[in-house]
């Protein structure tokens, strides 16, 4: 039993041994990659197109080849799609949408994210009687579309003298916010094991000091996929701006509209191109630098029941 | 005991969640300085009570007395209580440090108290080398370690320990169970301990008390739960392996007769019943002693009648420090332990004798012990 060699005649053949080879070339690989490049190819044509364009002068986008690069780079229509395009009375382009944009986003997003992060926190922790009926509603609010409530909410607003104001449209959003939100932070905080609770309440933590000391630190990427939920969602909303706000404090996303679909004069392709950019740039940077926490946050918090 | 103060009492508690009463009518006394395990298979409320003397959950009628005074509406930080979790429940974002202060600057404590009772803990604990680590880089038993640190940190009466050593592999299991113990000799607290392991029980607790079913079964020493357990539900669920059931009735010369077999009771450490009640005899297989078939009368082994009683043995478990035997005795499978090195082989007609003494008569119909 010593000599463990394989007879002569078996060895002179191949055996398999080790990793089993894996032809880089093989069939599978193929299939694979190329339909991962074809799909990837024409998400990202459309954006090549809009990039190409927003490059060129007007004169080489009537020469009709969309697809070719810019003969000569301009940025002139950047320019004026952030300082100069006219929308309504106003000529000073996107960035007055932008500025309402940011003063929309910023305190809607902080706002339905400590509301909802305490509200997920109360219901997954502190059973109080009616909390189950509680959260049932909460949920259901988030099935009615919105179509139905955007008129009482007019009304509302008018009744309260915040109609057409930016004060009004954050508390709209983050009123409109809460249902997803509490339900991600419910779910995130029952995930929590139930003996660190029981724990910080024996060492004499309250309602609040577990949720500061104890809940938010171990809560950062529910967070996250929180702060990109809502900053995408409401940098893109066009509805609620452009039913709740008055010309000048039209977010982004509705001047980005009324630049593109003036009717007026020639269409300047190369400026509603970079417009688009401009606008969508937000939420393409918030995706990029938080790719990774999005991913683990989601796969953390949100899928567990 | 008497002569003892009572450190936790339980009176009338009753626990029900919505139509499902968990605890009913539950009363316990434990004194200064005990250690009381509680003892069960799982859903049998042990964690409830305990989560209940914690004050972590909120109960629907009856007391709860800590240290002679009346805390059943109290917060569990107000309750002179330290808790020791299963899955030890350490703060991640904090150091061991941090873990251990928490409660302490909950309190409100000056720094410098702070700072000499986690020395003190630390010391005890052996887990000073651990202070500046987060918990996530700590193995299970020094996660356990700092769970206890925590407990001890507050300087309380009451230790509660729930499951702490069942997430741990059995080699640490033991090692921590006996540190346990020392740290429960030094320091001469109140123990409540919750387990559903039964050496753990039967090697920690001055006092278990078994529950079944949201009630008490049986609460004594550890010997006596052992030797005398109060009903069958005891006798079955204490003892690896388990004690062995014959079934039969009592004879009308007070002997326990089965299947044409009678075994005499002389010397049963309690009332032999009338003749003609159904009972059940329970054996531990330690108790059992065993000679070939082959051997004369009178000379039959150990304490057992000199005829013994004919049984055939089915199946051999070597255990390493000694033998287990599965046997059939008038149709009924009984097993005895015996040492590793024994003669005996499969099929092999013996004989066998009980040390009646030691061994538990059960009324069939009530399952208590006679």
């Amino acid at each position: 039993m010593a000599d463990l060699s394989l007879p002569a005649t078996a060895a002179a053949r191949v055996e398999p041994r080790g990793a089993r080879p894996r032809p880089a070339l093989s069939r599978r690989n193929v299939i694979l990659y190329g339909t991962l490049i074809v799909v990837a190819l024409y998400y990202l044509l459309p954006l090549y197109v809009m990039v190409v364009t927003s490059l060129k002068g007007m004169p080489e986008i009537r020469l009709g080849n969309i697809f070719s690069p810019p003969m000569e780079i301009t940025f002139q229509p950047w320019v004026k799609a952030w300082a100069e395009a006219c929308t309504g009375l106003n000529c000073d382009g996107l960035s007055r949408g932008f500025w309402n944009s940011v003063r929309i986003t910023v305190p809607s997003v902080v706002i339905s994210i400590a509301i909802a992060s305490v509200n997920g926190y109360a219901l997954a922790n502190w059973r109080f009687r009616g909390s189950e009926v509680f959260f049932a509603i909460l949920i259901f609010g988030a099935f009615i579309p919105y179509q139905v409530m955007l008129y009482p909410i007019v009304i509302l607003l008018r009744e309260i003298g915040l109609y057409g104001t930016l004060t009004g449209l954050v508390i709209v959003h983050s009123i409109f916010g809460m249902p997803i939100l509490t339900l991600l932070f419910r779910n995130y905080f029952a995930s929590v094991p139930e003996e660190l609770f029981k724990a910080a309440r024996v060492d004499g933590a309250g309602f609040w000091g577990i949720y500061l000391k104890i809940m938010l630190p171990m809560a950062l990427p529910i967070f996250v996929v929180a702060i990109i939920l809502q900053v995408t969602g409401i940098w893109n909303d066009f509805l609620f701006g452009v039913v709740y706000t008055r010309p000048d404090t039209y977010p982004m996303t509705v001047q980005l509209n009324n630049i593109v679909n003036s009717t007026q004069g020639v269409k300047e392709y190369n400026v509603n191109m970079a417009a688009t950019i401009i606008t969508g740039l937000v939420p393409l940077v918030i995706y990029f630098i938080s790719g990774k926490l999005f991913v683990r946050g989601i796969a953390a918090g949100a899928v567990k029941g | 005991m008497t002569a003892m103060q009572t450190s936790v009492a339980v009176k009338d508690l009753e626990l029900a969640y919505g139509s499902v009463t968990v605890l009913n009518g539950l009363n316990l006394d434990i004194a200064e300085g005990e250690f009381i395990v509680l003892l069960g298979p799982s859903g049998c409320g042990k964690s409830t009570l305990l989560n209940c003397i914690a004050g972590l959950l909120d109960i629907t009628d009856g007391q709860i007395w800590i240290k002679g005074k009346n805390v059943t509406w109290e917060e569990p930080k107000d309750r002179g209580i330290g808790m020791v979790f299963q899955s030890y429940a350490l703060y991640p974002q904090m150091t061991v440090r941090g873990n251990l202060s928490f409660g302490l600057k909950n309190a409100g404590l000056p720094r410098p108290e702070i700072e000499k009772r986690i020395a003190r803990a630390a010391e005890i604990l052996q887990i000073e080398p651990l202070l500046e680590r987060k918990p996530a880089a700590l193995s299970g038993g020094q996660r356990q370690r700092v769970a206890i640190g925590r407990a001890l940190v507050r300087d309380v009466d009451v230790f509660l320990f729930d499951e702490p050593l069942s997430n741990l592999d059995a080699k640490l299991r033991s090692e921590l169970r006996v540190e346990i113990k020392r740290l429960h000799q030094q320091l001469r607290n109140t123990m409540i301990y919750v387990t559903h392991d039964q050496i753990e029980a039967l090697t920690l607790a001055d006092r278990i008390a078994v529950m079944r079913g949201g009630y008490i079964q049986q609460l004594a020493d550890p010997k006596t739960i052992y030797n005398r357990p109060a009903n069958l539900f005891v006798a079955g669920f204490i003892g690896s392996p388990a004690m062995t059931m014959l079934k039969g009735r009592i004879d009308a010369a007070g002997a326990f007769a089965m299947d044409g077999l009678s075994v005499p009771l002389a010397g049963y450490n309690g009332a032999v019943p009338p003749a003609g009640t159904e009972a059940i005899l329970g054996v531990r297989p330690e108790h059992v002693a065993i000679a070939p078939a082959s051997d004369g009368p009178g000379d039959g082994p150990g304490d057992g009648p000199g005829d013994g009683l004919p049984a055939t043995i089915d199946i051999d478990e070597p255990m390493g420090s000694d033998s287990l035997l599965w046997m059939t005795i008038a149709g009924q499978p009984i097993s005895a332990r015996i040492e590793a090195d024994h003669p005996f082989r499969q099929g092999q007609p013996v004989r066998l004798g009980f040390d009646i003494p030691r061994c538990s008569l059960f009324d069939r119909k009530s399952e208590q012990r006679l």
